[in-house]
């Protein structure tokens, strides 16, 4: 692992993201997109965020890979406090409450 | 931009924002003190905060460096990663299309997870605010998660092996991408879509450089608008 292969990632992938995230709100400006995008950018959260968050709670690379009750129950509870309160934070605070109750019971 | 509305705008986002700083402080950390376990120095940390703002590519590219994965491959797999973030832009192009460019350009910059997620529910429940008034909500909001994205980088590189595994710092991300998606769980094709996300996922959680997600998302979102399309019709 070379310095020059960090920086030059780095720079790399910052450039592309920044390009990524420019895409539509510079190039697209306020042009009124048609109906069937709009309907499906209206499930954008409830499409991509759960995909990135259940691998990630099923296999919690903290634990190698295995699959670990206190993890599951964390992201339950941050799952039923946040649909049911319709309050991110308080989903949060709930899902960090129950990690660590579960994390220290262990123990 | 200095009008009183816009003003207040620009601190009502920032308001809002400070409760997400908590919850982006670990991550932050937890990427400082793993960059600085890789050996990196304090500039390439703090340089990768700046240039690239987006936590899970910075871990995923961290990750690849360290098993000196090709370049490309590197590059790649951050940036497939991030592609939801085409989506928040074409999502987020809807309030904040019609600003003038310098300020999407800015704007663009301070897209994440975190600012999307909160800017998003203001504006729908606020559809009608003038588009000025939601760009200062947007630049309030990241005024403050970005600073505290990079500082606490920063701090986590300084301070870093200090922190001990048992606090679990890895699992602050994944509650936090939930609690941004649970309220949203509001009709029969939400939850729909992400049952789909989530089966598919981990379905295809073995494709690699992440190209589960891609798909796990494009399926989600196509089953979420036509169960939607199809729920409407009948009703009539």
């Amino acid at each position: 692992m070379t310095d020059l292969k960090i920086w030059f990632v780095i720079l790399c992938l910052g450039i592309g993201t920044y390009l990524i995230r420019f895409s539509f709100v510079g190039i697209m400006g306020a042009r009124p997109l048609p109906g069937w995008l709009v309907r499906m950018l209206r499930f954008v959260p409830v499409a991509v965020l759960p995909a990135l968050t259940a691998p990630l709670a099923v296999w919690p690379a903290a634990t190698g890979g295995e699959t670990d009750p206190a993890r599951i129950a964390a992201a339950a509870a941050a799952l039923a406090v946040g649909a049911w309160r319709r309050n991110v934070i308080l989903s949060v605070f709930c899902g960090l409450c129950v990690l660590y109750l579960m994390l220290w019971l262990r123990t | 931009m200095t009008t009183r509305p816009a003003r207040s705008a620009v601190l009502t986002g920032m308001r809002d924002c400070i409760p997400f700083t908590l919850v982006i402080m670990p991550f932050a950390l937890l990427f400082g003190v793993l960059s600085n376990e890789a050996g990196w120095d304090l500039l390439q940390t703090f340089f990768m905060s700046v240039v690239v703002i987006a936590g899970a590519s910075q871990f995923a590219a961290l990750q690849l460096l360290q098993e000196n994965a090709h370049f490309l491959v590197i590059v790649l797999t951050g940036l497939a990663v991030n592609l939801r973030m085409a989506m928040y832009s074409a999502s987020i192009a809807q309030h904040l299309g019609g600003a003038p460019l310098w300020q999407r350009a800015i704007a663009a910059y301070g897209l994440t997870d975190q600012t999307y997620g909160i800017t998003i529910n203001r504006f729908t429940m606020f559809p009608e605010t003038p588009t000025p008034q939601k760009m200062a909500y947007f630049f309030g909001a990241m005024a403050v998660i970005c600073p505290t994205w990079y500082a606490l980088s920063l701090v986590g590189a300084v301070a870093g092996q200090a922190i001990p595994p048992e606090y679990a710092l890895d699992f602050a991300a994944p509650i936090t991408f939930i609690a941004l998606f649970a309220p949203a769980l509001r009709s029969l094709p939400h939850v729909a879509a992400a049952l789909v996300s989530i089966v598919i996922s981990l379905l295809f959680a073995w494709l690699p450089y992440n190209l589960w997600m891609l798909l796990a998302a494009a399926l989600a979102m196509g089953t979420g608008a036509l169960l939607e399309y199809r729920l409407e019709r009948r009703r009539g």
